[in-house]
C-alpha cells in the first residue's frame, strides 16, 4: 500500500527549536548563531564584541567544536558564562544540544546568548537552534567567491561580518564580486567589514547589535 | 553532509508512518530533495543501508526526486533554475534571487505491505 507523508525530515528538530525560540522570546534574550568556516574568526568576533559591550549586557556563550575546549577556555578568561558543547564528530549543533546548553547556562532576562556554531558553511544552515539572528561571517583569505558557493548561508543570515580586512592589500579579494553574490542573495542583511586584528569596524557592529537587542534595528 | 543525522530522522519517520498504517515492511521510500538542501543522495543511501538494518525499512528501495533550484530575476521577473555558476538571468542578464523551489527535504510516501 501507499502511504502519504509529506513530513519535513528535519521536523523533530524544528519543533525542538520552536520550542527553544520561544523560551528565548519570553526572557527578551537575543540569541545569536554565529556561523562562518573555520578559523573565519568566530570566536574572535565573540571576544571583541564582549570586549566593547561586556558591561553594559548580560552575554553568556554556547561553544561548539567537533573537540576541545580551546574557545571555550577563551571566552572563560573574560569571566562570561560558558558552556562548551563538542559533536565528537558531528558537523553542525542541533535545537537538542542548545536546550541542554541553555539548561546549564540559565541565560538572564535582556542578554545576549552568542552560540559557536561548529565551523562549516554547509550544514549548520540546516538546523534551525531557535536563534533570533543568524550571523555569518566570511573573512577575507577563504576568497571572494564563498556567497556563489554557500548559498543557503548567506541567502539566510541576518547580519553578515567579512573579517580580516586588514588583509585586503596583500590578497587578491575581490570586494566587488564579494558583494554583488551577497546582495544576488541577501538583500536585507547589513554587512559590517571589521579587522579584529586592528579592531577596525568592531565599535559599529558592537553598537549595531546592541540596538538590536534592545529591539531597536530588527 | 550532515547525512547520517537526517537518514536516522527519515527512517524514524518512515517506521512511524508504516506502523500507523499497520503494515510490518516498507518497500519503498520516496524523497524529494531540492538543490539547495545540502544533500547528497549516495551518502543518504550509504547511511541508510546501515542505519536501517533490524528496522522495517530495512532493504526498501530509496526514490530520490531532485528538485532543481528556481531563482527569480530581480530586473524582469522572469523564473528560471540557477545555472552552474553565478545567479545571471539568461533572459535580461540582471541578477536571481532564491524563490524557495529547491530547499525541499521531505518524505512524500512510502510503499509498505
Amino acid at each position: 500500500m501507499e502511504i502519504k507523508v509529506m513530513k519535513n525530515i528535519l521536523d523533530a528538530n524544528n519543533s525542538l527549536a520552536e520550542k527553544n525560540r520561544s523560551f528565548f522570546k519570553d526572557r527578551k534574550i537575543t540569541a545569536i548563531n554565529v556561523m562562518a568556516s573555520p578559523g573565519a574568526g568566530k570566536t574572535s568576533i565573540i571576544l571583541k564584541i564582549i570586549e566593547a559591550l561586556g558591561n553594559d549586557i548580560g552575554i553568556s556563550v554556547i561553544e561548539g567544536d567537533i573537540a576541545s575546549s580551546i574557545d571555550a577556555d577563551k571566552i572563560d578568561g573574560l569571566g562570561i558564562p560558558v558552556v562548551q558543547i563538542n559533536t565528537g564528530g558531528g558537523c553542525h549543533l542541533d535545537a537538542n544540544m542548545i536546550k541542554a546548553a541553555v539548561d546549564d547556562l540559565r541565560p538572564g532576562h535582556d542578554s545576549i546568548i552568542f552560540i559557536e556554531n561548529v565551523g562549516n558553511l554547509v550544514c549548520p544552515s540546516s538546523f534551525d537552534l531557535g536563534e533570533g539572528m543568524r550571523m555569518v561571517i566570511a573573512s577575507v583569505p577563504e576568497g571572494h567567491d564563498k556567497p556563489y558557493k554557500y548559498i543557503s548561508m548567506f541567502e539566510g543570515a541576518d547580519v553578515v561580518i567579512l573579517n580580516k580586512t586588514d588583509l585586503i592589500p596583500y590578497i587578491d579579494f575581490d570586494s566587488e564580486s564579494f558583494y554583488k553574490g551577497l546582495r544576488s542573495l541577501n538583500e536585507k542583511a547589513p554587512l559590517f567589514e571589521v579587522s579584529c586584528r586592528t579592531g577596525e569596524g568592531v565599535e559599529e557592529l558592537a553598537k549595531w547589535l546592541k540596538n538590536a537587542a534592545s529591539g531597536k534595528n530588527i | 553532509m550532515h547525512e547520517y543525522a537526517v537518514t536516522k530522522s527519515l527512517i524514524s519517520i518512515a517506521v512511524q508512518e508504516a506502523r500507523k498504517a499497520g503494515a510490518s515492511k516498507i518497500t519503498d521510500i520516496k524523497l524529494v530533495i531540492g538543490d539547495l538542501s545540502t544533500i547528497v543522495d549516495e551518502s543518504v543511501q550509504m547511511y541508510f543501508d546501515i542505519i536501517s538494518e533490524g528496522t522495517i525499512a530495512n532493504g526498501a528501495r530509496l526514490i530520490f526526486k531532485r528538485v532543481p533550484a528556481e531563482l527569480c530575476c530581480k530586473a524582469c521577473g522572469h523564473r528560471f533554475n540557477k545555472p552552474r555558476q553565478g545567479f545571471t538571468c539568461p533572459l535580461c542578464g540582471h541578477y536571481g534571487v532564491p524563490t524557495g523551489v529547491g530547499k525541499e527535504f521531505y518524505i512524500e510516501s512510502i510503499e509498505a505491505e
